[in-house]
């Protein structure tokens, strides 16, 4: 089994959606049903390797990269096909193997306007296997591959199956983040070039990690894009000035996709516009790209660059908390609403990530998860109230827990769990980012981060505020004249029980036993804050 | 002991009612509300159970400990949830190694105070035999006070971070166990009125399921081993409150007041996250409450740290126990059930923030050095809010209002009398003010329930003390056991308070000497005595104003109150003061001896002593307040004052601020919460919109408009000439491209590529 494991689990997990895709492919349009299995027959697949992966998962050893795959792939750049799973990646894969069947089961009756069911699972299934991709490759070039593909599918979810403004918000959407994938591809080809082989301790890393690197000495010339080895080289032999600005390259890159304030506004438009499935998919797992994308790349490889760079994330992220906040409650539309509020939890995650500290990271990878489920539970709420009342404008919404009272509980839950109530899991992404906001990393300026610290704890306040209006605005009173009678407004079916249920009770486990994530990711980003001095 | 390691039960049992009524309540044939009942009742027993075995285990004292014994503190503290209990732990198995003989002068001390336990009861030592060893031996150390509180603590791994491990856990001592009674107490007399208080009301299967969660998360909040885990509990019973003041929530007002409650605790509890990420680090990157108050008490954490510390935890207190000036939500809260406003009012919530204030004592105690000052930042804000909270009650038409801002005026008590270091008077003021303020409200709540749901007491009760018996007779005994006349319990606990200013001349052994909070209070007392006065009035005497035929209640709302009020007037025994010598020994201040901690978690306060002239003045200041009222009210007497405020516009001015609530609310509502939620959110959406946005559409109008003139100046004319010659097809092929939005990608993906490849270039030759 292991050895099985060894060899295939992590390509299978990747790879069994976009083989589904290729099945799906042969499938006339016609038959519906058919089309359907496959594409719950595929993430499942995927989702049952991904368990095995997780039963044989060394938890004591989660710092080290297990079921690691390493192929010859472009030898003329040197790059090389490597995946790896570890506690960093873990966390991430399985939010994504958990969304997707359900976005699949959600869509089964549920299939946007203009319909074409074969086109939009073909779609969704390449969009997981290039989001299982990120989170696993440990090479820069396959990363980039794997990121710039999730690209396109969602390019065409908004752009085909979104609402009325659909052009304008896919075109935006996809030029913003191509936009920063360009400062980021060239940090990386930067980085091929410049980065050394590092001295010390770190040379006997590289080292054992054979091939090219088996008699490297320090100072010679790297050439790769081994992420390992870009790790264990440290940025060696790039001066600080120029750390800076590849750091930057890739700011840019990943500070787009999280987003980060100012970078933040093609995620209203594409939210607002995308389909339910697509708002789903992009708040629980795309927007992770770019958080992830710091933790496991920008910050162990250029670590003293990060350290500069600290600050600057730390403010913005700071900015973003209150100023996202700020926009939400200035929106009147539902979903517009809950895609600000993106923006402002993100902005913990970031905070907690420019703190460098392990309790930091730590927070910001449970951040990722419990972002992903309950922002990701809210937008299917939006898309099953815009279904039923055909608006989401929040004015003339109201009297939810009396029309479907079910939903109207379940949305009261995600709207606690959003604002970061203790026992439900977004309060483990926020509290503990706020707490490593006191003591960051060593060299990093604490009055600042002290300031930040405060401002972040008065923005629990606005959050508290937006998600409690937009909950006594919409579900709290009786219903406005218009809905009171509507045959159309019935309460939860049967597909969105079987969708809704498992993020539920993610969210309710997940407050309870932090655990989960926290004894996972922690000895992973523990050695990354080690290497910045965290 | 197996009561103490396995007092998570309780809680437990009621976060299993609160599911089992959420998925089966409907199903039952009451409904949801008798497992509510069981439930509560079992984690009444097992709080009373605990309670006794409190009380065994602190007179039990086999090793004789003294005040000074470090054991004492620790000896039960597992050591995986405090560092200070692991390195004792460590330390102590060193010096076993080590072979102490004599040991060190405290040990020895323990020893021979052993001994001499032993050698006068001449029994072995051993845990049946130690209660009856421990008299002789206290008394040789020349009182209770002296023996060491030895707290159980036990707790489980709850989650790691790094290489620091977060345990989740209890903490078992009097203070707790205290809560844990008065709690389950008072929850189970809520659930049994609410029976018939609620019945048939639209959502009564949740409204159980709702306190039964709520009551968890506060036994949860008590028996909190760290901050972290109070922070969980204190949280947690915020969002039941909100969701039972929002009850009714098809109403407009009721989820205002909901969301106005929890919004406002939220500012507070923006002091509570940071004043426990403060403390985190001051006491060693730990959560734990023993070390944080071992380390506060013994000098180990900074003066100002502690200082800070305690200043963020008190805008939490502020919010929570509604002190002045986040008190707002307080009274608007009343929305509620009435039973609700009971639990919260007596056993939850609100106390929550006292409790804590308790719980961290060494924490203020140090911070705003409360021991020999004259005032601090705890102390103004109770004494502020004990009066001026009571000024309010004045101008309330609505009964349960005058109620609520009561509770905010008599929890201003608490906070002062812990400001001024009478930490014990605190805690019995909130034993004895559980009852006697649950009593009133339900008192109110049988009232309404016979006056057609009206709380109006001004304008639809009178007259009803004939009518309704049994709520008249427990609604006047809680009313005078709130305005302290003697010997009902109020008089005893407000008595330790004033008596723990220390400012009344002759006053000993107070920790400082707080006159501002003396007088203060004294008014404060004075006002309580005459708004209550003023609530009988309306309320029993008089004419029936309102509609209808009222009637006495159900026994399921007579039982409670008569349980509470008889509580309300006894529970003042249980700790009369020190000087009563001529009680037989073990009678006094029992209430002290069990629930006070001593040792090293808990700073050595003082205990003031019991001044005959100032009960005497506290008594007079209380009956000239009901005698005034009396006059005024029953009697018709200062008929110049009667309809002042319609005559003299001074008067009309100073009660306009009253029945304007100080203008906090609209300062609160309009000025400040209107603006983020208007111009200030509204300007960040603009700029994201304009500013932001608008920058982006230029540089992609830019970019589009550079990429169609290449397009046609380099594309068209030069490639494609230069190559083909088909330009006019290529044309046509452009222009649909440009039209399409996937024409537009390839454009901006080749540009992309270009780029990237120029970009490498340029970097890989400048820097490289």
């Amino acid at each position: 089994m292991m050895n099985f494991l060894n060899n295939w689990g992590l390509i299978l997990t990747i790879f069994l959606p976009l083989a589904g895709a290729l099945v799906m492919m042969a499938i006339p349009k016609q038959s519906e049903g058919a089309i359907k299995l496959v594409a719950l027959g595929a993430p499942l697949a995927a989702g049952v390797m991904g368990i095995l992966l997780m039963l044989n998962f060394d938890y004591g050893d989660s710092e080290n990269l297990q079921f690691m795959v390493n192929k010859n792939w472009i030898e003329l750049i040197n790059s090389n096909f490597i995946l790896g799973l570890d506690g960093l990646s873990l966390p991430l894969l399985a939010l994504t193997l958990f969304i997707v069947p359900l976005v699949v089961i959600y869509s089964w009756q549920h299939v946007p306007n203009p319909g074409n069911p074969k086109a939009f699972f073909t779609l969704m299934l390449v969009l997981e296997t290039a989001m299982i991709g990120s989170f696993l490759a440990q090479d820069l070039i396959l990363f980039f591959v794997f990121f710039e593909v999730t690209l396109l599918p969602m390019y065409f979810l908004i752009g085909v199956w979104g609402g009325e403004q659909r052009r304008y918000a896919s075109i935006k959407f996809f030029l913003y983040t191509l936009f920063g994938s360009a400062f980021m591809i060239v940090a990386f080809v930067a980085l091929y070039f410049l980065a050394k082989a590092p001295s010390g301790p770190a040379l006997e890393q590289l080292r054992a990690l054979g091939g090219n690197y088996a008699d490297m000495q320090a100072g010679d010339q790297l050439r790769s894009f081994g992420m390992q080895a870009l790790t264990y080289s440290g940025a060696a032999g790039i001066a600080k000035t120029t750390a800076i600005v590849i750091f930057g390259g890739m700011f840019l890159g990943f500070g787009i996709k999280v987003p980060m304030f100012p970078f933040h506004t093609w995620l209203p438009d594409a939210h607002t516009q995308a389909p339910t499935q697509g708002s789903v998919i992009l708040a629980a797992v795309l927007l992770k790209l770019g958080t992830y994308g710091f933790i496991r790349i920008a910050i162990p490889i250029l670590p003293v660059a990060a350290r500069a760079w600290a600050p600057i994330i730390g403010i913005l992220a700071v900015i973003g908390i209150i100023y996202g906040a700020l926009g939400c409650l200035a929106q009147t539309d539902m979903k517009r609403l809950i895609a600000f509020s993106s923006v402002s939890h993100m902005g913990y995650t970031m905070l907690g990530i420019s703190t460098l500290t392990a309790f930091g990271l730590n927070a910001a990878v449970f951040g990722m998860v419990a972002h992903g489920l309950i922002t990701g539970l809210l937008f299917f709420i939006a898309g099953s109230v815009k279904e039923r009342y055909h608006t989401l404008d929040i004015k003339r919404l109201g009297g939810l827990l009396v029309s479907a009272p079910k939903m109207g509980w379940i949305l009261g839950i995600a709207t606690m769990a959003s604002l970061g109530l203790p026992g439900l899991a977004g309060f483990w992404g926020e509290f503990p980012a706020i707490l490593a906001a006191y003591d960051p990393a060593e060299g990093l300026n604490v009055a600042l981060f002290r300031t930040l610290m405060v401002l972040a704890a008065v923005g629990t306040v606005l959050a508290a505020g937006y998600l409690l209006w937009l909950y006594q605005r919409t579900a709290f009173g009786t219903p406005s004249e218009e809905f009171a009678n509507d045959s159309n407004i019935t309460d939860m079916n049967k597909f969105e029980w079987i969708a809704w249920s498992p993020i539920l009770a993610g969210i309710v486990i997940l407050g309870f036993f932090p655990g989960l994530i926290f004894n996972v990711a922690g000895p992973a980003v523990e050695v990354i804050a080690r290497s910045v001095g965290g | 002991m197996w009561f103490f390691t396995h007092v998570w039960i309780i809680p437990a049992l009621m976060a299993l009612s609160f599911l089992l009524i959420l998925f089966f309540g409907k199903k039952m044939p009451k409904k949801g509300a008798e497992i509510g009942i069981v439930f509560v009742g079992a984690a009444f027993v097992l709080a009373l159970l605990t309670a006794g075995n409190w009380i065994a285990w602190s007179d039990d004292n086999p090793e004789g400990y003294g005040p000074a014994a470090e054991g004492a503190a620790l000896a039960n503290v597992d050591p995986s949830c405090s560092s200070v209990a692991a390195e004792a732990a460590a330390a102590g198995e060193e010096a076993e190694h080590k072979e102490g003989k004599a040991g060190a002068g405290k040990a020895g001390e323990n020893h021979s105070t052993k001994e001499g336990a032993v050698a006068a009861t001449s029994a072995p030592i051993g845990e049946s035999a130690a209660p009856l060893a421990k008299p002789a031996g206290a008394a040789e150390k020349g009182g209770y006070e002296e023996v060491a509180t030895r707290p159980v603590v036990s707790c489980v791994n709850w989650f790691e971070n790094g290489d620091q491990t977060i345990s989740i856990g209890t903490l078992v001592d009097g203070q707790s166990v205290l809560l844990l009674v008065v709690v389950t107490l008072i929850s189970l007399l809520v659930h049994v009125f609410s029976t018939d208080y609620v019945h048939g009301d639209r959502r009564y299967t949740h409204y159980f399921a709702f306190l039964s969660l709520f009551t968890a998360s506060m036994l949860f909040f008590v028996l909190s081993e760290n901050t972290l885990q109070m922070i969980v509990g204190w949280e947690l019973v915020g969002v039941c409150s909100f969701a039972l003041i929002g009850h009714w929530w098809e109403e407009k007002p009721n989820s205002d007041a909901a969301l106005k409650a929890f919004l406002t605790n939220r500012v507070g509890d923006v002091g509570l996250l940071v004043g426990v990420i403060v403390l985190y680090f001051a006491a060693g990157k730990s959560f734990s409450i023993m070390d944080l108050n071992i380390l506060a008490n013994e000098g180990e954490i900074s003066h100002t740290l502690l200082l800070i510390g305690s200043l963020c935890l008190i805008t939490a207190v502020m919010s929570k126990s509604g002190q002045f000036i986040l008190h707002t939500w307080l009274p608007d809260a009343m929305a509620g059930p009435t039973p609700v406003s009971a639990l919260i009012h007596a056993a939850t919530m609100v106390v929550a923030g006292v409790y804590m204030v308790a719980r961290l004592y060494p924490v203020f105690f140090e911070g705003l050095s409360i021991s020999g000052s004259s005032v601090n930042a705890l102390s103004m804000i109770g004494a502020i809010t004990a009066l001026f909270g009571a000024l309010l009650a004045f101008v309330q038409k609505d009964i349960k209002k005058v109620l609520a801002y009561s509770t905010v005026s008599q929890l201003g008590f608490m906070v002062t009398a812990l400001g001024v270091g009478a930490w014990t008077a605190a805690l019995f003021h909130l034993f004895t003010h559980a009852f006697f303020k649950a009593c009133l409200f339900l008192g109110a709540g049988s009232l309404s329930h016979a006056c057609h749901h009206s709380f109006n007491m001004v304008d639809d009760m009178g007259g009803l003390r004939k009518i309704m018996p049994k709520t008249f007779w427990t609604y006047l005994v809680a009313t005078a056991a709130l305005a302290g006349v003697f010997p009902l319990s109020g008089f005893w606990s407000k008595d330790e308070i004033l008596a723990g200013t220390g400012s009344f001349p002759g006053t000993e052994g107070a920790n400082g000497e707080y006159h501002v909070m003396l007088v203060m209070l004294l008014l404060a007392a004075f006002c309580t005595a005459a708004y209550m006065t003023r609530t009988i009035w309306y309320a029993f005497y008089g004419e029936y104003r309102g509609h209808g035929t009222p009637h006495e209640s159900g026994p399921r709302i007579t039982t409670p109150l008569i349980i509470l009020a008889s509580l309300g007037a006894v529970a003042g025994i249980v700790n009369l003061p020190a000087a009563f010598d001529f009680l037989p020994e073990g009678a006094q201040t029992r209430f002290e001896h069990y629930v006070e901690p001593v040792g090293l978690y808990f700073p050595a306060i003082s205990h003031a002593g019991f001044n005959p002239l100032l009960a005497v003045l506290s008594v007079a200041v209380g009956l000239s307040g009901i005698g005034l009222a009396y006059l005024y009210f029953f009697k018709n007497a200062f008929a110049g004052l009667h309809g002042l405020a319609e005559r003299n516009k001074a008067a009309a001015f100073f009660k306009n601020i009253l029945v304007n609530k100080y203008y906090f609310d609209w300062l609160y509502t309009t000025v400040i919460v209107g603006f983020v939620k208007g111009p200030l959110a509204r300007a960040a959406n603009w700029f994201s919109a304009n500013v932001i946005d608008g920058t982006v559409n230029l540089v992609g109008k830019t970019a589009v408009g550079s990429g169609n003139w290449v397009y046609k100046n380099v594309d068209q004319k030069v490639v494609d000439g230069a190559v083909n010659g088909t330009g006019s097809s290529a044309s046509g092929f452009g222009a649909m491209l440009r039209l399409t939005q996937t024409g537009r990608i390839q454009q901006y993906a080749a540009l992309f590529f270009a780029a990237v490849a120029i970009l490498a270039g340029v970097f890989v030759v400048v820097i490289g």
